[in-house]
């Protein structure tokens, strides 16, 4: 079996202190629905943005199982996230991480949403997106917005629906470029 | 071993992968206590070990960061923390609460308000308000997930039966975006109205007992009361001996042993900054001429 070499390339060239700023970027992305962030450090094969290479930097280790959707199930894309993560590839009903285009990642009611006792026991899906300003334009309020804010998100029936489980749920970043924003399950979802 | 023998923040980068995961969790839903694998850390459990690991995972080398212990940056617990984040993360400290990006508290909120581009560590040594009226965890998960919190309100009745009034004053539980009740770390109920609709975002680590839970800004944060006897933000019913302030939160500190007392802020940045603004209050010193 042979590795690509571009997969041995493309991680950060400073781990602790690059996903320190990093994961700083995707807190404040979480925790205020709306707002849009910038990341940089990683280099992952395509189709994969650099936004969602920096979230599974951080974020993705051994101990996380990561599904890839159809979109991004590819050979180099595999390589890269063993080397670099050395996360397991799996079922999305295993995933604790899940990445892949929109339509790919559907019915996103595979994924786990937790448990009532363990709420946190649900996957983070990061949704690549051709552009962050593409789609239906949203209303968002809810934990972390101050009266409201507004994103542009692939499907506004289905994230009702995920939030409507709250305090279950999967939590979501959107990806596109070197740009994502979050949209946890406690955001409340509304057509603009 | 030089502190440079040591990985940014102290801690491995799987253990910070692994507490970041927990805190976005914490964030996603508000209130709910996130398990985590605390580790070992160099101090001793009950000094902060919770909070000292939520901010290795969260600074970067540009923060400024701020260590307070009951509102002080000067005692035992506050110093020593903040020179652990100076050797191992090379961070900037300060003491002042409007130049800080990330503050570390040990039960206080400071009095000057945060603002968004803040956020705020809590030391907490129990995370679970229900823990004192039902010691399993087992029971207390399933109180949780059914939103069944009915024996705090028996609690917080009971004090008016004895007392007249609800005699808790610190560690006063909150609901959550009307979910979750949680504990609010040991501050004193005078800081409670400032956990609500806060701009900056609040962090909560326990070591020992090894939860990560978080507000978001903006969260709305009910101190539970009730109709007859609305919650009151108390506290000492004394202007601050040294800066005259009477909006302050109060320490009671003993002068002799004929009974003297004085009163001072526990935030010793706000105190500070007012007496060098010139407030007087009724034990300052006379002005020199």
């Amino acid at each position: 079996m042979t590795m690509a070499v571009d997969a041995l390339t493309g991680g950060f060239a400073d781990a602790p202190v690059e996903s320190a700023r990093a994961f700083r970027a995707v807190m404040q992305a979480l925790a205020r629905p709306g707002r849009i962030e910038t990341v940089t450090g990683a280099a992952p094969p395509a189709p994969m943005s650099v936004a969602a290479g920096v979230l599974l930097l951080v974020l993705a280790d051994g101990t996380t199982p990561v599904h890839l959707a159809p979109s991004h199930d590819l050979p180099g894309l595999r390589d890269w996230l063993t080397f670099h993560c050395g996360c397991p590839l799996v079922a999305p009903e295993q995933a604790v991480f899940a990445v892949g285009t929109w339509p790919a990642l559907q019915p996103i009611t595979r994924f786990p949403v937790g448990t009532p006792e363990y709420p946190d026991r649900s996957t983070t899906l990061i949704v690549e997106r051709p552009d962050l300003m593409l789609g239906t334009p949203a209303l968002l309020t809810g934990p972390g917005i101050r009266g409201e804010a507004g994103l542009h998100l692939p499907d506004l029936a289905a994230l009702s629906a995920n939030h409507a489980q709250f305090p279950l749920g999967c939590d979501l970043f959107f990806t596109a470029g070197d740009r994502l924003a979050g949209l946890p399950r406690s955001t409340k979802v509304e057509a603009l | 071993m030089s502190e440079t023998a040591y990985n940014f923040g102290y801690l491995d980068e799987q253990t910070k992968r692994m507490i970041r995961r927990a805190i976005l969790k914490g964030l996603a839903v508000p209130g709910y206590q996130v398990p985590f694998a605390s580790r070992e850390m160099p101090m001793p459990y009950g000094w902060g070990t919770g909070g000292v690991q939520v901010t290795a995972a969260c600074l970067t080398p540009e923060d400024r960061l701020k260590v307070i212990d009951q509102g002080a940056d000067d005692t035992t617990n506050a110093v020593s923390i903040r020179s652990f984040f100076q050797r191992t993360a090379g961070v900037a400290v300060t003491g002042a609460t409007r130049d800080a990006t990330l503050i570390q508290t040990r039960h206080r909120i400071p009095e000057a308000a945060l603002t968004e581009d803040q956020i705020l560590v809590y030391q907490v040594p129990i995370p679970e308000p229900l823990r004192f009226i039902e010691p399993r965890e087992t029971e207390t998960r399933k109180m949780h997930s059914l939103q069944e919190y009915g024996l705090m309100h028996v609690k917080l009745y009971e004090d008016i039966a004895r007392h007249g009034q609800i005699a808790t004053s610190y560690a006063y539980p909150v609901a959550v975006e009307g979910r979750y009740v949680m504990d609010p770390s040991p501050i004193p109920k005078f800081d409670n109205p400032k956990l609500n609709d806060c701009p900056a975002i609040q962090l909560f680590g326990a070591g020992r007992e090894q939860r990560i839970y978080a507000l978001p800004p903006y969260s709305k944060v009910v101190s539970l009361d009730f109709d007859d006897h609305p919650f009151v933000a108390s506290k000492a019913d004394h202007a601050c001996d040294l800066c005259g302030s009477g909006v302050s939160y109060l320490d009671e500190v003993i002068v002799d042993d004929q009974g003297g007392r004085m009163f001072v802020c526990s935030d010793t940045d706000y105190c500070g900054a007012r007496v060098a603004a010139g407030q007087r209050g009724r034990l300052s010193p006379p002005e020199a001429a």
